[in-house]
């Protein structure tokens, strides 16, 4: 396998983009091609889906408007011809970018578990209306977006996604009707959304004014604790306070998570419920010149509380000693507009503009050191903690895109696809395990595609004996999507009881 | 499959099912005795009145829900909105308790008043179940009469007619109470421990009580509300609105196949078409004014007339070369309402958006801007020519700014001290003025506030115009959305050269 020789030959791709370059990244192509000449006659244990008639010459058609098209196409042809010798002198090749059409072709085929996706936005085996009457829209390679596609069973999805290879599709709701019959309709209001699981959007850069470490697509290990205490307050308050249970929690690609809900009767919500739900999650509030921007009233309310309980822990060691918010003097300022008490806030000002340096540790517990030692005559104690659980409040609480949760008709991208601008999967995260998830180590399209080839050349696969491996088990996605496919049997499991529940109900009736 | 023959009906019991059998089914009239002063309007009126009766009752009842309307138009609190709309209320539609007669709900009078109550509800329903738009709006102001009156019942006429509707709430145990007691007190404010172990409490799906789970004012636990007897008009209301609005959409379905001659449709018809407000929508004459030059290159210069929060956002996208999607809504909305063409409007973003390439701006920009102008989306036929301007009452109560957004309302959505750096900025530095304002945004009295501003910037102007004779009564008026805050300053600015023909001919 020629992994040696085309690993170093990575080149960055367009300077504007530096965020998808991974310097890491294997190249692939080449392997992939490969693997599935072997795969075509051995045929796809997956499903009988009719791609098993692609022709490698097909996969390698020109793409319209690729810019490196004439890289793509010669190197394939060279693939082809020689496909032995290791040594093939292989130019620049940027093929195995995972902006390629080809690379993502090959990962839907080989990998998307279409199936299961099929299985969770269909709550049940059996094709329904649930997967008929929803709404699909695909962002073409071409940048064109195509709207109201829609589709009887999963196979079909499946088949349409490998013809025009979109670069990412989202999910919308169900509708009244099947989307692609909307305009024949004869009133337009017998087309509207009649459910759609709830969903949600955290976006780190929302955090922006508060996180030290990165700022806009950029993350780190750091500033992803942030939705890590996000899902976890959230995540909580939707089990206890809601009742709900089909929680699913999934990587957005890059600089978040979404988090979607398949109870039925959170799937049942209309507008005005989601709005309600929203609301109730939402704290910080106020555009970047609002002041404070958590006020909360007192007692606090319980959600709060149990919030609060929560990101205490985190507000020690993930944001004042991560995040350092307030090191400088003009940031600590910002510390000090948040504080009640002025003849406090003077005190504090002189402290540590004669001890510059003074982490924000120190900082936060010089506030209570300096109010007891009586800096201050007016200084109200009950006041001082309310202002300092709002300060952790507006550095902790979830800062959710409540846009999305809303509005049934919001279309949100689907699990599993590839972020166009990293590469990577955008995975579903085990909420009991979520400490663990790192999302600088969740795998990139092309690292996937080569751990095929490397499990394939090493030659293990068991030929006759029973099932062979699907695609995804030779490879680290294979975690996720057993995750995936536990969580939709859940949901499948439920989901049964409720309809039984129902027939029963309609039986008695007649 | 099998599922569906439950579905099917059994042939034997098809024809009691024939909608063509039940048409012209004996109708089944229901004599109403009204005994409780409120009204869920479940079932339709079935008695005969005159015609005049059925203009009359209809054109008082319209009465009231306008005056409601422009109560919430010009942002009234409830307590000013329930002392304006009161005396109205006994002179258009009296409804009176029953402990102010002494026959109780047996009395004549009180019949008569309940009646018409009732029978204007449904004339008005027929004549707004025609559009969306009417629907919402009827359904909307109907909650806030209802609302409104529930308030203002009598404390144990309230209990009996709620008692009446046989809702379906659970009530809560008293040990789980007991254990609950703490949460309970936290997380229904204004309500002392010894009410909450006094008083009963009520267990409901949370999806009833939207109202109080959007402002966290009510307990949660495993999808159960837990609702004071106090907050039940909270549920009483969410049983109205979704009784009418399930009452409108049968009334639209119905509506086309009114059995009717010609005596009914034409006052329906006039009845919906005086339902417009004066100030919810802004026609082109207020905004636009004729022969100023607009376009692309004047919006910098033509910034000082902007109400503060347009100038805010120009300023900031002055500055950051950028604006969140609110943003950018709101103030292309504004631009539009003050005569910008698209094209202009589209020069106008992308030389705005300095940092970004002509192809991010015609992939995630231009599809807006155009939608906005009623370019593209949607159905052709349906988008008219876009959205509205935003009026102020938009602007304050729907999407309060988030993190890093500088749309809305400066008056309402800045802290003190920026309100008053920003006003600062655009050159309001005079002590009396800032002072003011700030009294104003503590009493929530935001349009005041920027008329404030206003008065102030243009007390010069003002002065001129009124020595002139250009400045008619009119002109006095609060300014309630932006676009008209330009066209006044505009014109104080551009003498009465310009536009004031434009009134001439009207």
């Amino acid at each position: 396998m020629p992994h040696s020789t085309v690993t170093d030959a990575v080149v960055p791709s367009s300077p504007a983009e530096e965020d998808s370059v991974l310097p890491d990244a294997p190249l692939q192509a080449l392997d992939y091609v490969k693997a599935d000449e072997n795969k075509t006659e051995r045929g796809d244990s997956m499903s009988k889906a009719p791609y098993a008639d692609i022709k490698v010459e097909d996969l390698f058609n020109d793409g319209d408007d690729e810019d490196n098209d004439e890289f793509l196409s010669s190197a394939a042809v060279e693939a082809k011809l020689e496909s032995s010798p290791p040594a093939a002198p292989l130019p620049l090749a940027p093929l195995a970018n995972f902006t390629d059409p080809e690379v993502m072709l090959a990962f839907y085929q080989r990998l998307f578990p279409f199936r299961y996706l099929f299985q969770w936005l269909n709550h049940s085996m059996k094709p329904s209306n649930d997967f008929g009457h929803r709404e699909f829209a695909f962002t073409l390679q071409n940048d064109a977006y195509l709207r109201y596609q829609s589709f009887p069973t999963g196979d079909l999805l499946r088949k349409d996604i490998l013809r025009l290879n979109p670069s990412r599709f989202e999910i919308g709701p169900v509708y009244t009707a099947n989307p692609r019959d909307r305009k024949t309709l004869r009133k337009s209001t017998a087309f509207r959304p009649i459910a759609k699981e709830l969903v949600f959007d955290i976006d780190l850069t929302d955090y922006d004014e508060i996180r030290t470490c990165c700022d806009k697509a950029n993350i780190c290990h750091k500033c992803w604790s942030f939705i890590t205490m996000a899902i976890k307050v959230v995540d909580t308050a939707l089990r206890e306070d809601f009742g709900f249970e089909h929680i699913m929690w999934v990587y957005s690609g890059r600089r978040g998570a979404h988090a979607w809900i398949s109870d039925r009767r959170a799937r049942d919500m209309d507008d005005q419920k989601r709005k309600a739900l929203a609301g109730y999650l939402e704290l910080i509030k106020g555009g970047a010149q609002s002041g404070k921007k958590v006020n909360v009233k007192r007692p606090l309310h319980p959600h709060l509380a149990r919030s609060l309980d929560i990101l205490k822990d985190h507000f020690q060691r993930d944001i004042l000693e991560d995040q350092d918010p307030w090191a400088e003097p003009e940031k600590a300022e910002r510390l000090l507009q948040l504080l009640p008490d002025k003849a406090l806030n003077d005190a504090l000002r002189k402290k540590w503009d004669s001890a510059p340096g003074r982490s924000s540790t120190s900082k936060w517990a010089d506030i209570d050191a300096v109010a007891k030692s009586g800096a201050s005559k007016t200084v109200d104690g009950k006041a001082l903690l309310e202002a300092k659980q709002d300060i952790v409040l507006e550095y902790t609480y979830p800062r959710l895109d409540v846009e999305v949760s809303k509005k049934q008709i919001h279309l949100l991208k689907s699990p599993f696809v590839i972020h166009p601008k990293t590469g990577r999967v955008c995975v579903p995260i085990d909420t009991r395990r979520l400490a663990k998830f790192d999302p600088l180590d969740v795998p990139t399209v092309t690292e996937l595609l080569g751990e095929i080839d490397e499990y394939d050349g090493r030659g293990l696969r068991e030929e006759g004996e029973g099932k062979s491996t699907q695609d995804y088990e030779k490879t680290s996605l294979k975690p996720f999507v057993e995750y995936f496919r536990t969580y939709v049997a859940g949901l499948l499991r439920d989901e049964k009881g409720i309809k039984r529940e129902r027939e029963d109900d309609d039986a008695m009736e007649f | 499959m099998i599922r569906q023959d439950y579905n099917r009906i059994d042939p034997k019991r098809r024809s009691r099912l024939d909608h063509k059998k039940k048409q012209f089914a004996i109708p089944t009239y229901k004599q109403q005795d009204y005994p409780h002063r409120l009204n869920l309007y479940e079932t339709p009126p079935t008695a005969e009145i005159t015609l005049e009766q059925f203009e009359q009752w209809a054109i008082d009842r319209l009465r009231i829900l306008a005056e409601l309307e422009a109560c919430s138009f010009r942002n009234k609190t409830p307590p000013e909105t329930a002392a304006h709309i009161t005396p109205l209320l006994q002179k258009w539609l009296p409804l009176h308790s029953n402990s102010s007669s002494s026959a109780g709900a047996q009395d004549e009078a009180l019949k008569l008043e309940r009646q018409k109550d009732h029978y204007s509800h449904f004339i008005l329903r027929l004549a707004f179940s025609s559009t969306e738009d009417l629907r919402r709006r009827f359904a909307r102001i109907e909650a806030a009469l209802f609302k409104l009156r529930f308030q203002f019942d009598d404390a144990r006429e309230r209990q009996a007619f709620v008692e009446s509707l046989q809702l379906d709430w659970e009530v809560v145990a008293e040990e789980e109470k007991r254990t609950l007691a703490a949460d309970l007190v936290n997380a229904t404010p204004g309500l002392r421990k010894q009410e909450v172990e006094d008083g009963g409490w009520f267990k409901v799906d949370f999806e009833t009580v939207p109202e109080l789970v959007e402002t966290r004012r009510v307990f949660l636990k495993r999808g159960k509300a837990y609702v004071p007897v106090r907050e039940q008009m909270s549920m009483v209301l969410a049983g109205f609105n979704e009784r009418l609005d399930k009452g409108l959409q049968l009334a639209a379905r119905a509506l086309p196949r009114l059995d009717e001659d010609d005596r009914l449709t034409p006052i329906l018809n006039h009845l919906s078409k005086n339902f417009a407000t004066p100030d919810s929508t802004l026609s082109d004459s207020d905004s636009a004014i004729p022969g100023a030059p607009i376009n692309a290159a004047s919006i910098d210069a033509l910034s000082q007339h902007f109400p503060l929060c347009m100038r805010n956002l120009h300023m900031n996208l002055r500055k950051n070369s950028h604006l969140k999607h609110f943003g950018r809504l709101q103030y292309t909305l504004f631009l539009k309402g003050i005569g910008l063409t698209l094209e202009d409007c589209l020069i106008f973003w992308r030389q705005a958006f300095k940092l970004i390439t002509d192809d991010t701006f015609n992939k995630e920009y231009r599809y807006n801007v155009r939608h906005a102008y009623g370019d593209v989306g949607g159905d052709a036929t349906r988008r008219g020519r876009g959205y509205s301007p935003f009026s102020c009452q938009k602007i304050l109560t729907e999407h309060p700014p988030g993190s890093g957004e500088s749309h809305g309302c400066p008056y309402r959505h800045f802290s003190g001290d920026n309100l008053t750096t920003l006003l600062q900025t655009t050159g309001i530095n005079d002590r009396d003025v800032l002072k003011g304002v700030k009294e104003d945004v503590e009493k929530k009295r935001y349009h005041i506030a920027c008329n404030r501003v206003f008065d102030f910037t243009h007390a010069a102007e003002i002065k001129k115009a009124k020595d002139e004779g250009s400045w008619s009564a009119g002109d006095n008026e609060t300014l309630v959305h932006p676009n008209t805050y330009f066209k006044k300053s505009f014109m104080l600015a551009n003498g009465a050269k310009l536009g004031r023909t434009d009134e001439m001919e009207m």
